[in-house]
């Protein structure tokens, strides 16, 4: 029995060793090393430098970092590694393996790990070369960009060996441009060109430098062989990098149309359908946006989660709004536009006051989920927001559902009816009126799925409906009455137009010059670019 | 829509112009004005201890009014009688106060903070160098009353030809001149328009030499600012009552109709609302020396919007009605906006809605149809 306990405790010994051997013998691969740079021969620290780097511990990029930066240290008394920080008197120190605090010591119980130019390019290698096989994804492609903008022969052993074990396409892209840029910078003049090759087509912006340095270059033979080569890259970069800054405009252009689009569709509806000029219909935004606010409020531990409940609250609330206000006032102005312009105004005007008086003049906070944040990046020269993009989306989503409404529902034939010919539909046994209210409510709910979408986009405060309603009606006027197309077409086309003009005037001259163009614009073809013909027309 | 013979005011047999000036309505609206432009200065003059002291801030209060009350004239007579709907009566009369808030800028001289002699402060402050070309000759009064008047009218006049010779009508022209409006904001907004930008024009000192603070000039300006009202009402009273302002009410109910009568529709609306145009310029020159700021603000589509409720309140199609409209909405907002501040814009709004349902008409319209129902009530009792 003896025996046995004694041989299971020997066992339980073995088994222990034999977990602990391979950490052992790492520890002592980087404390071996470490040692090495207490030596004064800056030789056999750079033999310490190319051990640490090739030891594969985790600490090993710190400890390198450190000595970069000129924080590490070893203690006079026993050679220990150290990290130090400056304190009011003498150096805090801890110990740079296992971060154990050492206390303060003395200047002179110190000395600083020298180092001299030649090792600042073999730790700088070093560093790089350990970046490259980081655990992280992020941390690898960093390194090899890191390594593409500023190409350096001494890596390249580093970058072949990374390439050959990378797994991320991306990082697996950059580390062959790197390559590339490095191979483009010396070498038999076919090696280069081929270099070069490689790097044509590229969007990234590193690339564009290296070949920029390359086509400036001045030498012989070969060096300009290879400068008119980067440069007719160069030329062909140009021109797709312009190519993609027109795909860019255009995609900026066609999400900020998607925005006017579901600010003005409601409205498209209601002043296409009943004729109505509903200037309170900024403010159906704005109770859309409050709304997703308060849903946000109202559920904070499912923020990713609250727009999904917002868009059906939000368009049940401003419908029911809109319905009400039909009921109430606009029904009883019918013919008489420029009055109904006016009473809906009134009505904007109480409700921006109304919502000042509940919540605040002040803007509110809605919180973007994550899954809207961040952006895709197709290339260096074009990137797609998400957030942008989901709106195009949405936007597209609404304006399908609407049209499917119009044209395949029971609701939406009698809207098209009453549209077409009020007192025909009515002789045909429709509820105009009862029409009227759905219509109006529905292009109500519609504003306020809109302002949903807007406050995401921008500041959520009681002025938000003013901010659109003139941007929306000029979205109407120019795509024409009556015609959904009309206000796609419109937004569109206004959204891609203004974006196309920022770059040359600014902002805001843009927007002026797109208000110009309307009135002048309304002068050629008064009833929009898709006027309802016929007798219509003249009521 | 009103029918000719609904019109009042106008439209009363054949007498020449001069006379309509007879009527009732305009005696004692002109006779109000003068008592006005005589009584206001007067009482400013009584001691400060005296129960019917005008203090000095209150004459410049009532002069706002009455820039107020000219502009919604103004309005009542494109909207009134013309049937036009300008959403963008507020960026005509921000343009006549740019131009006099010009001429007061150049007033200041080597005064303003920087001491500058012929540049204002805000261009110094933007290191521009020398005076833009459009600030020539605002220092001469003058040249700068032209431009009052030739800004806003120009500007209309354009828009106008263009607008009306398409035949842009009804809803669609009010969002035009609103887009105008916004538009017209968004530029002053901007620095390098060389109109102040944001901050607009201010710190102004004299006019004509005058100290702008004394109280010689703040009622020199009240008197002129009535006058200028009674000047417009007078003209406006003339073209409703001559031939020419029948036509303009052709055109209101019936424009289709008009046009196949034979008449250049364009034409008339063109010159109505170039003449308005012009004077909303002049009420807002008057208006910029009695508040002391000219800023884009002025062009902001709301406030085009407010004057039409002043007219649609007040009655439009009597031109008065803008007049009791415009002083009645803003005294109401002078008291609001300090007593309840909450509950003004719920009030402007609850105006809107309850003028268009119950009294599309107005004050006055209300008016003349109560006396009208009980002189039938008296009639059909003598018939009965």
């Amino acid at each position: 029995m003896v025996l046995i306990r004694r041989l299971a405790k020997l066992f339980s010994a073995v088994l222990l060793l034999a977990t602990l051997a391979p950490a052992a013998s790492a520890q002592t691969g980087l404390e071996d090393a470490l040692a090495g740079l207490t030596a004064r021969s800056f030789s056999d620290k750079e033999t310490a430098i190319l051990a640490i780097a090739a030891s594969g511990d985790p600490r090993a990029e710190t400890l390198l970092q450190a000595l970069q930066e000129g924080d590490l240290y070893f203690r006079r008394s026993d050679d220990r590694m150290v990290f130090v920080r400056d304190a009011e008197k003498g150096y805090d120190i801890s110990d740079a393996l296992t971060g154990e605090e050492l206390g303060n010591v003395g200047k002179r119980k110190v000395r600083k790990v020298s180092i001299n130019n030649k090792l600042r390019g073999v730790l700088k290698s070093a560093l790089g070369g350990l970046r490259l096989f980081a655990p992280d994804d992020g941390a690898r492609a960093e390194a090899a960009r890191a390594l593409l903008s500023d190409p350096d022969p001494a890596m390249l052993s580093g970058i072949e060996r990374a390439l050959a074990a990378e797994e991320a396409a991306r990082v697996a892209e950059l580390l062959t441009l790197a390559r590339a840029a490095i191979l483009a910078q010396s070498g038999p003049v076919e090696d280069r060109l081929a270099a070069v090759a490689a790097l044509d087509g590229s969007m990234n912006p590193d690339v564009w430098a290296v070949l920029g340095r390359l086509a400036n270059a001045e030498g012989d033979g070969d060096t300009q062989t290879v400068a008119q080569a980067a440069s007719e890259a160069l030329a062909r970069i140009d021109s797709q990098k312009q190519l993609y800054q027109i795909l860019e405009t255009i995609f900026f252009g066609l999400s900020l149309g998607a925005v006017l689009l579901l600010a003005a569709v409601g409205l498209a509806i209601t002043f296409g359908v009943m004729g109505v000029i509903n200037m309170a219909h900024g403010e159906m935004l704005m109770i859309g946006a409050y709304t997703t606010f308060v849903v946000q409020q109202l559920m904070p531990n499912a923020i990713e989660y609250s727009l999904f409940v917002a868009i059906p609250a939000a368009f049940i609330v401003t419908g029911l709004i809109g319905i009400g206000i039909e009921r109430s006032v606009i029904r009883v102005l019918y013919g008489r536009p420029l009055e109904t312009l006016l009473a809906t105004f009134g009505i904007s005007l109480a409700l921006q006051q109304a919502v000042r008086t509940i919540f605040s003049p002040l803007n509110q906070p809605v919180i973007t989920p994550d899954w809207l944040s961040g952006f895709y990046e197709v290339n260096g020269a074009l990137s797609i927001t998400y957030n942008r993009l989901y709106i195009i989306i949405f936007c597209l989503l609404v304006f399908a559902a609407l049209l499917a409404i119009l044209k395949r529902t029971h609701l939406g034939l009698q809207m098209r009816a009453v549209t077409q010919n009020r007192k025909m539909a009515s002789a045909m046994g429709i509820r105009t009126g009862w029409v009227d209210a759905m219509t109006f409510g529905l292009g109500s709910g519609v504003a306020g799925i809109g302002g949903v979408a807007l406050s995401q986009l921008t500041n959520v405060g009681p002025n938000l409906g003013q901010a659109y309603i003139i941007d929306s009606f000029m979205v109407v006027v120019f795509g024409g009455v009556g015609n959904l197309w009309g206000a796609f077409v419109g937004a569109m086309t206004l959204g891609v137009a203004n974006k196309f003009m920022e770059p040359f005037t600014g902002a805001v001259v843009a927007k002026i010059l797109v208000l110009v163009f309307i009135i002048l614009f309304i002068q050629r073809r008064p009833r929009g670019l898709f006027a309802l013909k016929g007798r219509a027309v003249e009521s | 829509m009103a029918t000719l013979a609904e019109t009042g005011g106008a439209g009363r047999g054949r007498r020449s112009p001069l006379l309509h000036l007879s009527d009732r309505g305009t005696v004692i609206f002109l006779g109000i004005l003068a008592a006005l432009a005589i009584g206001v200065p007067l009482l400013n003059q009584l001691p400060e201890s005296s129960v019917f002291h005008v203090p000095t801030y209150l004459v410049s209060l009532f002069g706002k009014y009455v820039c107020y009350a000219l502009l919604a004239l103004a309005v009542d007579l494109v909207w009134g009688y013309c049937g036009i709907l300008s959403l963008g009566h507020g960026a005509f009369f921000a343009l006549g106060g740019y131009a006099m808030g010009m001429y007061l800028m150049r007033q200041i001289g080597d005064r303003g903070v920087y001491g500058h002699p012929v540049l204002p402060d805000f261009m110094v402050f933007l290191n521009w160098k020398e005076l833009p070309w459009f600030w020539y000759g605002f220092d001469n009064f003058g040249f700068a009353m032209l431009m009052v008047m030739l800004a806003p009218g120009a500007l209309a006049f354009v828009f106008g030809w263009f607008a009306f010779r398409s035949r842009v009508t009804g809803v669609y022209l009010s969002i035009i001149t609103q887009a105008l409006t916004y538009a017209l904001m968004l530029a002053f907004f901007q620095n390098d328009m060389g109109f102040g930008g944001n901050n607009g024009l201010t710190d102004f000192r004299d006019i004509l030499g005058l100290d702008l603070r004394s109280d010689g000039v703040r009622n020199g300006l009240f008197v002129a600012s009535v006058l200028a009202l009674a000047l417009g009402y007078i003209i406006c009273r003339m073209i409703v009552a001559s031939r020419f302002g029948k036509v303009l009410i052709a055109i209101r109910d019936g424009e289709s109709r008009t046009r196949f009568l034979g008449y250049k529709v364009e034409y008339y609306k063109l010159f109505v609302f170039t003449l308005s145009a012009v004077l909303a310029g002049i009420a807002g020159a008057l208006y910029v020396p009695q508040v002391g700021i000219i800023n884009p603000g002025e062009f902001s589509p709301i406030n085009s919007i407010e004057i039409v409720i002043w007219v649609a309140l007040g009655g439009r199609g009597y031109l008065y009605g803008a007049v009791l409209g415009a002083a009645g909405v803003n005294l109401a907002k002078s008291y609001l906006t300090v007593a309840f501040p909450e509950i003004w814009l719920f009030f402007l709004g609850g105006l809107f809605v309850l003028t268009t349902l119950f009294l599309p008409k107005g004050f006055i319209g209300l008016i003349t149809e109560s006396r009208l129902f009980r002189r039938r009530a008296k009639e059909g009792q003598g018939d009965g």
